[in-house]
């Protein structure tokens, strides 16, 4: 047990010192994310955190005292190459991918400490009953003197005590399903991969309730002391391809939920890791990125009305979309369609807009165009909003990220309360590229498969233009009865020409 | 006993960080749910300091070398990407406390990227 450092090195390297660093560096998480409360405070709350993060692994690199600088400098170079760049090319409307991607990594990185956890302890797992004297123990795990004190991974006691291999294990189950679903999610966001459902049918539930099963059944034997590296990666392994199996079956317009799901798990998984680790800075973080996660995936599903196990357990129904397409053309006679000289005048004259932004926008990269047209209206006087609903896009905040990009004031954005109770003095509704969250069908017509989702309703203000690509309804196949009726008229385009062709008809009004 | 103590205290800090996660992050507006997203990411990334421990462990295998340089890699493209894209995007946010537009050059700030504008 005695540290022959210099005096100096030994205070550095004492195990107060490095757990008062993890305290201090918890502290700034929190006090970062307090600062994401408000647009103002936001960036420097960002930064904080980021400077708590550098404490932390300063901290850690501090306790270490084996080799291996060189593989530690490898990664971090390797990590650096990867995600400065993604991060500084990334464009606002590919947000969505990019916190899949990273989310994944992360979960990724869970499984795989585990997976080292268990090749240099799993030999050890369930035989905490034999009670080795500590050093003895510390010496088979390969820890050298115990330098590392409190924070000593597991050599303070008799081996790995039980708990360890239970978290550690879970970890790894939880980190695995999360770093696959993630690039499922990417695959889908990214459109490597069909956005729409991808289903077993009947048997997924089965199927997927079967992966669960072997999963946690070959955790429980690894934990219970069956000391096989064999069984450990066919754990992971099923875990992966339970993340591929959640995943799939979800449908686009669920993505808000699964990305803050997804991210919830890798949170959960980091802090079970922290507690296998006995490391004070991860299980906070990973807790209160657990937290977050949480929140989010609630807010999500209360949005749309819909429960998270209904959620995972499928899209919309991996039938039901297909026959929505197919029913698509029944009302086509009495859709109203207009054009972009007849909009510009139409919301020239109106004294209060709202614009009712969708994924549509952010395919079409609509949203610069938007602002230019907003401006334009401004200039004419009219006041413009933009109504955001919760689940507009394909992640949290989605429409609020590609609005803010373009520049557009933070108090024009209007959450859905505040925004429905103004469409009653509204004069024109601009729906660009929004499908679902706008469909009174949640409202009126209890078989639809959306009803009870709280929508913007845009039918209360006198009138309502609807920039659409074509008749095919959104992503959860549903009949949008919004663009039947007679206030409702169809600007069919890409949102973005659309939009522009707008502004030009405005400028010359 | 010693067993009890190290769990314990570490599962009070589990329930701890959940609850103060709760209320500090209830606390922020759908608006920021994006950069939330980003930075809570960012945040998980200190998985890598699970990795950074065990690479300092001696005894390890080559397959577990290279398993935990993965790890660090991802951990670290986790927490430099995560919170470098959370800046950029909060940076756009920050950039407009002024009164409602009734300036014209007011576009022309924020425009790094002059082809998606028509």
């Amino acid at each position: 047990m005695t540290v022959t450092t210099p005096l100096a090195s030994s205070f550095l390297q004492s195990e107060s010192f490095i757990y008062v660093l993890y305290i201090v560096a918890f502290a700034l998480f929190i006090q970062g994310l307090r600062g994401l409360s408000g647009p103002r405070t936001a960036v420097r709350g960002n930064r904080i955190a980021a400077v708590g993060m550098a404490i932390a692994i300063v901290a850690t690199l501090l306790q270490r005292s084996e080799g291996n600088w060189g593989l530690i400098a490898l990664g971090i170079a390797l990590g650096t190459a990867v995600g400065v760049p993604a991060a500084r090319n990334v464009k606002m409307t590919a947000m969505p991918q990019m916190v899949a991607l990273f989310n994944g990594v992360g979960g990724g990185a869970v499984a795989l400490i585990s997976w080292v956890e268990f090749r240099h302890y799993g030999s050890t797992y369930g035989s905490r009953k034999v009670g080795l004297p500590v050093g003895e123990i510390v010496h088979r795990l390969g820890g050298g003197p115990n330098v590392l004190g409190v924070l000593t991974l597991h050599a303070d006691v008799g081996g790995p005590p039980t708990y360890v291999a239970i978290f550690s294990v879970f970890a790894a189950i939880v980190g695995s399903v999360s770093f696959w679903g993630s690039n499922i999610a990417f695959g889908k966001l990214q459109e490597i991969l069909p956005g729409r459902p991808i289903t077993l049918g009947r048997a997924q539930q089965a199927v997927n309730l079967l992966l669960f099963v072997l999963a946690f059944g070959a955790g429980i034997a690894l934990v219970a002391g069956t000391h096989s590296e064999l069984l450990f990666i066919g754990m992971l392994l099923a875990a992966a391809v339970l993340g591929n199996m959640v995943v799939l079956p979800i449908g686009g317009a669920d993505m808000p939920v699964v990305i803050s799901m997804l991210n919830a798990f890798t949170g959960l998984s980091a802090a079970a890791t922290g507690i296998a680790l006995n490391n004070p800075a991860l299980i906070v973080a990973g807790m209160i990125v657990g937290a977050s996660g949480s929140i989010l995936t609630n807010l999500m599903a209360q949005a749309m009305n819909r429960s998270i196990p209904a959620i995972v357990a499928g899209g919309f129904g991996g039938g039901g979309v297909v026959e929505g397409a197919e029913g698509a053309g029944e009302h086509a006679g009495s859709v109203k369609s207009t054009s972009a000289a007849d909009a510009a005048i139409q919301l020239a004259y109106a004294s209060r807009v709202v614009v009712v932004p969708g994924y549509g926008m952010a395919v079409a990269q609509a949203q610069h165009a938007v602002r230019e047209m907003a401006k334009e209206l401004e200039k004419r006087g009219v006041e413009v909003h933009y109504a955001i609903h919760p689940v507009a896009g394909r992640m949290p905040g989605h429409m609020n990220v590609l609005l803010a990009e373009a520049d557009v004031p933070y108090d024009q954005l209007e959450e859905m309360e505040e925004a429905n109770s103004e469409f009653g003095r509204t004069d024109v509704s601009l729906v660009i590229g929004a499908n679902d969250v706008t469909n009174p069908a949640a409202k009126n017509t209890p078989s639809s498969p959306i009803y009870g989702m709280p929508i913007l309703e845009v039918s209360d203000s006198q009138s309502v233009i609807v920039i659409k690509r074509s008749m095919n309804p959104g992503f959860a196949g549903i009949e949008n009865e919004l663009y039947y009726e007679p206030k409702t008229s169809m600007l069919f385009g890409d949102a973005k020409s659309a939009v522009s062709e707008i502004t030009a008809e405005l400028a010359q009004l | 006993m010693i067993l009890a103590s190290t769990l314990t205290t570490n599962l009070a800090i589990l329930v701890l960080a959940g609850f103060i996660g709760f209320v500090v992050i209830s606390k922020v507006p759908n608006t920021l749910h994006t950069p939330l997203m980003s930075g809570t990411n960012a945040i998980h990334g200190i998985v890598l300091l699970g990795g950074l421990l065990l690479l300092g462990l001696a005894n390890l295998g080559g397959l577990s070398k290279f398993l935990l340089v993965i790890a660090v890699t991802f951990g670290t493209i986790n927490i430099v990407g995560g919170f470098l894209v959370t800046d950029r995007m909060l940076e756009m946010f920050k950039s407009k406390p002024k009164p409602p537009p009734a300036s014209g050059e007011e576009g022309a700030a924020g425009e790094g990227k002059g082809e998606e504008r028509s």
